[in-house]
């Protein structure tokens, strides 16, 4: 029987998505089945996984009250310290960069992603600790000044990893702004401040949100800069989940608080996409 | 490639491919291959090397070429891996860990290919238990010699008479300062925490690991190092909360903070104060006069091992006097072995870090199995962290 054109684009279709979908089913649904399984499993008298079926996992959540607690304070407080440092930067680069060096300066921010962050934060402590910057203040006599494993730290070193997540972004969407807009809104007698307020910064919003969305959903996760700059004090759910695996071996608890930093991460990404669709779209309208 | 080289060649690259692929189609032998590409001639030389590959030891069982170990940070001396290899051909990857219940979850989550790894005594009987270690084969360990052991540190390493374990070297976990900067005087596990909460507030640091951490703020509060008594569990837990805001890190490598002076005073175990106490004279150790750990770390050879010809080969190597006391004096533990004790130098020997008076030891305590399993003391340890 000879295949109908739209038979044919199905199977094309399908052959172009068989990989992707392969891979995710392979390396994400099934790994999150599996932690699933363990999450209402017990764990075994020397650690690891028991099965069972038991919703203890989840009613003991809140013996990680204080790290859910400090990782859903940290999450939107690091995000929102990362806009209001990375958008000036986005705004100059998209709008008052000379367009010659526009591409050169827009690869600065990206550069340092070559380096693995781990290195980086590690580059950090030299420089935050009694051999960096303490060390310089010392020679002007400010003594025993003391700056590693601070919360003032590890909150520099997240706005330092995650600040090109939140320019990039902002800066593409600065970028499509048409400047008529902007010329016409000063015709009309707007100051420079009201111009901005009432249509770059609008206008930019989808890219704010795409970027307060991305670092808000890493940071949920973050494991590494607590621990490196914050000297094992500060205690993200990151850090519960590397203990319950490395160290107490309790699988099923570790699952439990997966399979819930899954769902957190799964409403903040909804919520942010309904925000980010509603400004679009309505803005979109107003455009045309 | 320059021309001349490619002249003088046994055989192209070109034709070094073609013959590969035409073996690997299997049109060819493998000795046809091995003749004519040349290299079956390089292998022949090189195995006759003495030393080299097959040095009379190691003849006998064919070791691969690589090899995983796993232990502890700052523990081995890199050139004792280098003479191994250059014995025996087999490079070794050295994998270091921070506690051993994280050595014990990576060996229950299983896939770690280690063929050899260290172990602390009070942790070895729950690897037995969950099967997750050999017995050792002691035939294939000739250089071991239980006769001159000091069985004190070595009895854990047998469990129901049979050999798990042989030992590395014996430790305790003491308290490390450093005396331009601490003034107060810090003889016990008492005065380490009161010390933290004032003359050295914000300097001070406590292992990542629940055994040490918890262990010494019980004995500071004169309960057992190995309690999980409830209501001895829930003082220490009030004491260390209490002292958390004033510490400097909760972290088991502070060998960088203490060098740097970003630390002043941790705990610490001996090796690790010896080193730093021979780099920095003013950072001291001390025994707490109130308790503490005294250890003794093992080799053990994990039942997944992949190379275990490998893994026996370099224990084997470990356990020969002559390379051990090399490692004795880069890491600066003390040994369990009397013929290693007896080719130490005597500033080693009398460093009384390393080799405390009796008096010192009698109050401190070995791990005891229940605290690696115990949940309530896991549980401590995270509501202690994340405070």
């Amino acid at each position: 029987m000879p295949l109908t054109m739209t038979t044919k684009r199905r199977l094309v279709t399908t052959a172009l998505l068989a990989p992707a979908s392969v891979w995710l089913f392979v390396f994400l649904v099934l790994p999150f089945i599996a932690m699933m399984v363990f999450s209402v499993g017990e764990r075994g008298p020397a650690g690891g996984y028991q099965t069972a079926f038991t919703f203890a996992q989840y009613a003991n959540l809140p013996a990680r009250s204080a790290a859910y607690w400090n990782t859903l304070m940290l999450a939107p407080v690091g995000a929102f310290v990362c806009l209001i440092v990375a958008y000036p930067t986005a705004y100059y680069l998209a709008v008052k960069a000379n367009p010659r060096y526009r591409l050169l300066l827009v690869s600065l921010v990206v550069v340092p992603f070559w380096t693995s962050l781990l290195v980086r934060t590690y580059a950090w402590m030299y420089i935050l600790g009694s051999r960096g910057i303490p060390n310089l203040l010392d020679m002007i006599g400010i003594e025993d000044v003391r700056l590693l494993n601070t919360p003032g730290a590890v909150l520099l070193g997240i706005v330092y990893g995650y600040l090109p997540l939140m320019i990039m972004p902002i800066y593409v969407s600065l970028e499509k702004l048409d400047r008529r807009l902007l010329e016409a809104s000063a015709d009309l007698g707007a100051k420079p401040v009201s111009t901005f307020f009432s249509v770059t910064l609008p206008l930019s919003l989808p890219g704010v949100m795409t970027g307060v969305a991305l670092v808000t959903i890493l940071l949920l996760g973050e494991y590494l800069i607590p621990q490196l700059l914050g000297g094992g004090k500060v205690f993200f759910i990151g850090n519960a989940l590397v203990d319950l695996f490395l160290q107490s071996r309790n699988w099923p608890f570790g699952s439990a608080i997966a399979v819930t930093l899954v769902a957190i991460v799964v409403v903040v990404l909804m919520v942010a996409m309904r925000i980010a669709w509603r400004i679009s779209g309505t803005r979109q309208v107003d455009l045309v | 490639m320059s021309k001349w080289f490619r002249e003088n060649a046994p055989i192209s690259a070109r034709d070094l491919t073609e013959e590969f692929m035409r073996l690997k189609r299997g049109s060819v032998t493998r000795r046809h291959f091995l003749g004519v590409t040349g290299l079956g001639l390089a292998a022949a030389v090189l195995a006759r090397q003495p030393g080299l590959f097959s040095s009379e030891a190691y003849a006998a069982e064919d070791l691969g070429s690589a090899m995983s170990l796993a232990t502890w940070p700052n523990y081995h001396d890199p050139a004792t891996f280098e003479a191994f290899t250059a014995a025996t051909g087999v490079a070794v990857e050295v994998n270091v860990f921070g506690s051993n219940e994280e050595m014990l979850a990576k060996l229950q989550a299983g896939g770690t290919g280690w063929d050899l790894f260290v172990p602390t005594n009070y942790t070895i009987s729950t690897y037995v238990s969950l099967g997750l270690i050999d017995p050792i084969d002691l035939a294939k360990v000739p250089n071991f010699d239980p006769k001159t052991q000091n069985t004190r540190f070595t009895n854990e390493g047998t469990v129901d008479g049979k050999v798990f374990a042989l030992p590395k070297n014996w430790g305790t976990t003491g308290i490390a300062f450093n005396s331009d900067k601490v003034k107060s005087p810090v003889t016990s596990w008492k005065e380490f925490f009161e010390v933290a909460m004032t003359e050295a507030d914000g300097r001070a640091m406590v292992h990542d690991y629940q055994l040490t951490t918890i262990g010494n703020a019980l004995v500071s509060l004169g309960f057992s190092f190995n309690s999980v008594k409830p209501e001895e569990l829930a003082k220490a837990e009030e004491l260390l909360i209490k002292v958390k805001p004033h510490l400097y890190a909760i972290n088991s490598d502070y060998q960088p903070s203490m060098r740097a002076s970003d630390a002043w005073m941790t705990m610490c175990w001996t090796n690790d104060g010896a080193q730093l106490n021979r780099d920095i004279p003013e950072i001291q150790f001390v025994l707490g006069t109130d308790g503490g750990e005294i250890w003794s770390d093992f080799y053990a050879v994990p039942t997944s091992a992949a190379n275990k010809p490998a893994g026996y080969a370099l224990l084997n190597f470990l356990m020969d006097p002559q390379n051990a006391v090399k490692e004795h004096v880069a890491n600066g533990a003390p040994t369990t072995d009397s013929r290693v004790l007896s080719l130490l130098p005597a500033e080693i020997t009398g460093n009384k870090i390393v080799y405390p008076d009796e008096a010192a030891l009698t109050p401190l305590e070995f791990g005891a199995a229940v605290t690696l399993t115990d949940p309530a003391r896991a549980e401590l340890m995270a509501r202690f962290k994340s405070a």
